[in-house]
């Protein structure tokens, strides 16, 4: 049903059902609200690692100037797109070719170029500088083999940033039995038994060759919504580089 | 073509011909409707950060700069002195500010007033400037910006605001079209463009106008800022630099019964002035020269919500309080800093400067505090404004409990210089 990965031709049929799609995961209170709260925090983060891991001017707009970087698990480019103001060449990759296509049609109204490609990371070829993969590890069915496929992709002096619930009883609590009973989350989203320790998710990155240099937290309150915190029992973000 | 080039209008025979400005090189961060001082003073502190924005203004920039002293002046609170310092004011403004060193409050000119102690020596409570003079320094620093461009005289013919962006076309701009992610309404209190994003605005008036103006006088104010509290309303004096006479000067907002602001306004000169030696209770001595006044219906409005689709108001446009405190602009200076705080995160985060996640910040950020400053505001003139022997005796009793609390007079203080809440970092003379 949906155009191929090579851009081909779009019917305006399609385009009209992208686009409505695309507008869903944009609105900021709509179905993926949670992770239009949790961009400020993590994109935060994420910019400290590139200035940290690059020498970057932390007031420079286009830190990645010049760089790689491949987002996966895309979905409609809530990452891709900043990563591609942050001046970065952009692949997005997602299995889903419906987010592919809402993702493409989104990029194109903001203006930005970005490579989307509905395909598995496994298929892909090429080697980046920048590879992110946030809130997707805790979906695939085998992280083993899917941190191994990540780290691949990673060229020399790469630096890969990942982002999952933890697996305690608070994450259950809050992403599970509060946020998908409210209905914050669609239901069904997460599997509670598929979510990954930190511990475990180091382990994986040091079996695929890498070594996590930094990890922060993610928590959330009432008052201020989702926020960095040292407190990993929610929700984490990690960084790794080579060796 | 450095980007910004172009601004200037042609002046051949005293009149201005229209001007056909070039192309910009890159697409605006915001564009800003409205170039007086909140909107230049946004655009000074994005162009510090190298966000790029677009002021449009209908009026002719000379009118805004004619020379003469038009009686207006503000209270500078510290805080947003240290912003206009950080973001490159400051130097322009050196040496034309009168720095206040304490506020005696007072239950019309008797003692047994509150007098805030500012109790950090160095750092006043506000430094008064002559608004001319914040206009010029404003408007210098902004045309130095790199990443700022007026387009003024013009006048925004049409502004689309939609999912991906905001258009807005100029009229009288040789048909230029501009884009950005955002479009910032620095317009006054009748914002158009906060009725037509049907942004509803609470307000309510005072059965009262205020006539503002400057006074020399015969006796050197010492950095004192009076706010005498009568039945009719308060009486404020804020200490200024001399005049060009050599005189001891201050600024006067004075507060009267509605049916009263014309003729008091229009009295002549020597009669105005015994009007106010009365007000003053010889506080400061004989009074005179007095510069042009200006009266002013005196109200309160906010808008509960300041934030609509790529869109985001600051200053009056967003809300105007009653200047016995003289926090109207320093409001506008919050919203600023605030707003240019979370823009420059933003760019840095590679984020839409138009998300909405953006703009909540900002509505969160901001909508506390101008409820907090107004409610307390408005609580002071209603306090104040009772009249009656035993109204009186309740305020100064209430005035000197205030003394007493120190908590109390400091969150008092902290009000004064603008410090309350989470602090925006420009606020505290950093760039972000």
């Amino acid at each position: 049903m949906a155009s191929e990965a090579d851009g081909g031709t779009i019917d305006a049929r399609e385009a009209a059902h992208f686009g409505a799609l695309a507008a869903d995961w944009w609105d900021p209170r709509g179905s993926s609200a949670p992770l239009h709260q949790l961009n400020p925090p993590r994109l935060g983060w994420l910019r400290e690692q590139i200035d940290r891991h690059w020498g970057a001017d932390p007031r420079d707009r286009r830190p990645l100037a010049g760089r790689r970087a491949l987002d996966v698990g895309c979905g409609a480019g809530l990452v891709a797109e900043p990563l591609a103001r942050l001046g970065a060449a952009v692949t997005g990759v997602d299995a889903a070719p419906e987010n592919v296509a809402a993702a493409r049609a989104h990029a194109g109204l903001s203006g930005l170029a970005i490579d989307y490609r509905a395909t598995d990371v496994a298929a892909l070829d090429g080697l980046f500088d920048l590879v992110t993969c946030l809130e997707v590890i805790e979906h695939v069915p085998d992280p083993r083999f899917f941190v191994r496929a990540l780290a691949a992709r990673l060229g020399e002096g790469g630096l890969l940033v990942l982002s999952t619930p933890n697996r305690t009883p608070r994450s259950r609590a809050f992403l599970i039995d509060l946020a998908e009973g409210l209905g914050r989350i669609p239901r069904g989203t997460h599997d509670y038994a598929k979510f990954i320790t930190p511990d475990e998710l180091g382990a994986m990155l040091a079996e695929a060759g890498l070594r996590v240099v930094d990890r922060t937290g993610i928590a959330w309150s009432v008052g201020r919504g989702f926020a960095l915190s040292d407190d990993l029992s929610l929700n984490y973000l990690l960084c790794a580089t080579q060796g | 073509m450095r980007w910004g080039d172009g601004r200037r209008g042609l002046t051949l025979f005293g009149t201005t011909r229209p001007f056909r400005y070039p192309p910009l090189m890159d697409d605006p961060d915001v564009i800003i409707l409205g170039a007086g001082l909140v909107g230049l003073t946004l655009a000074c502190a994005l162009d510090a950060h190298g966000l790029r924005s677009v002021l449009i203004d209908p009026a002719e920039p000379a009118a805004a700069l004619a020379p003469g002293f038009d009686g207006r002046a503000t209270a500078v609170a510290s805080a947003s002195w240290r912003m206009l310092n950080a973001i490159g004011v400051g130097a322009q403004l050196e040496g034309r500010g009168c720095p206040i060193a304490r506020i005696e409050v007072m239950d019309g000119p008797k003692p047994g007033g509150l007098s805030f102690d500012p109790g950090r020596p160095g750092d006043p409570l506000g430094v008064m400037f002559e608004n001319r003079d914040l206009r010029a320094a404003l408007r210098a620093r902004a045309e130095t910006g790199g990443n700022i461009a007026f387009r003024q005289p013009a006048r925004a013919a049409t502004v689309e605001r939609g999912a991906h962006g905001v258009r807005v076309a100029l009229a009288d701009g040789g048909g230029a079209e501009l884009r950005a992610p955002l479009l910032v309404a620095a317009e006054g209190r009748n914002s158009p463009t906060r009725e037509v994003a049907g942004l509803r605005v609470a307000r309510w008036r005072y059965d009262h106008r205020a006539i503002v103006t400057a006074i020399g006088h015969e006796r050197p104010h010492e950095n004192v800022a009076y706010e005498i509290f009568y039945p009719a309303g308060p009486f404020a004096l804020l200490p200024m630099l001399d005049g060009t006479d050599g005189r001891p000067r201050s600024a006067v907002v004075w507060s009267v019964a509605a049916k009263d602001g014309p003729a008091l306004a229009g009295l002549p000169d020597r009669a105005f002035a015994a009007e106010l030696e009365k007000r003053m209770g010889g506080l400061l001595g004989r009074v005179g020269p007095i510069a042009a006044r200006s009266t002013y219906p005196l109200g309160f409005h906010h808008a509960a919500k300041i934030t609509a689709e790529r869109l985001a108001l600051v200053g009056d446009a967003a809300h105007g309080i009653h200047p016995i405190a003289g926090q109207g602009l320093n409001l506008g200076f919050r919203d600023v800093a605030a707003l240019a705080e979370v823009l420059v995160d933003g760019a840095r985060s590679g984020l839409d400067l138009g998300d909405p996640i953006l703009l909540d910040r900002y509505q969160r950020w901001r909508g506390l505090d101008v409820l907090s400053v107004a409610a307390a505001t408005d609580g002071l003139t209603r306090l104040f404004g009772v009249g009656g022997r035993a109204a009186s005796a309740v305020r100064r009793a209430g005035m000197a409990a205030i003394d007493r609390v120190p908590a109390a007079k400091g969150w008092l203080m902290a009000e004064a210089r603008g410090e309350s809440g989470e602090l925006p970092t420009l606020l505290r003379g950093a760039l972000v």
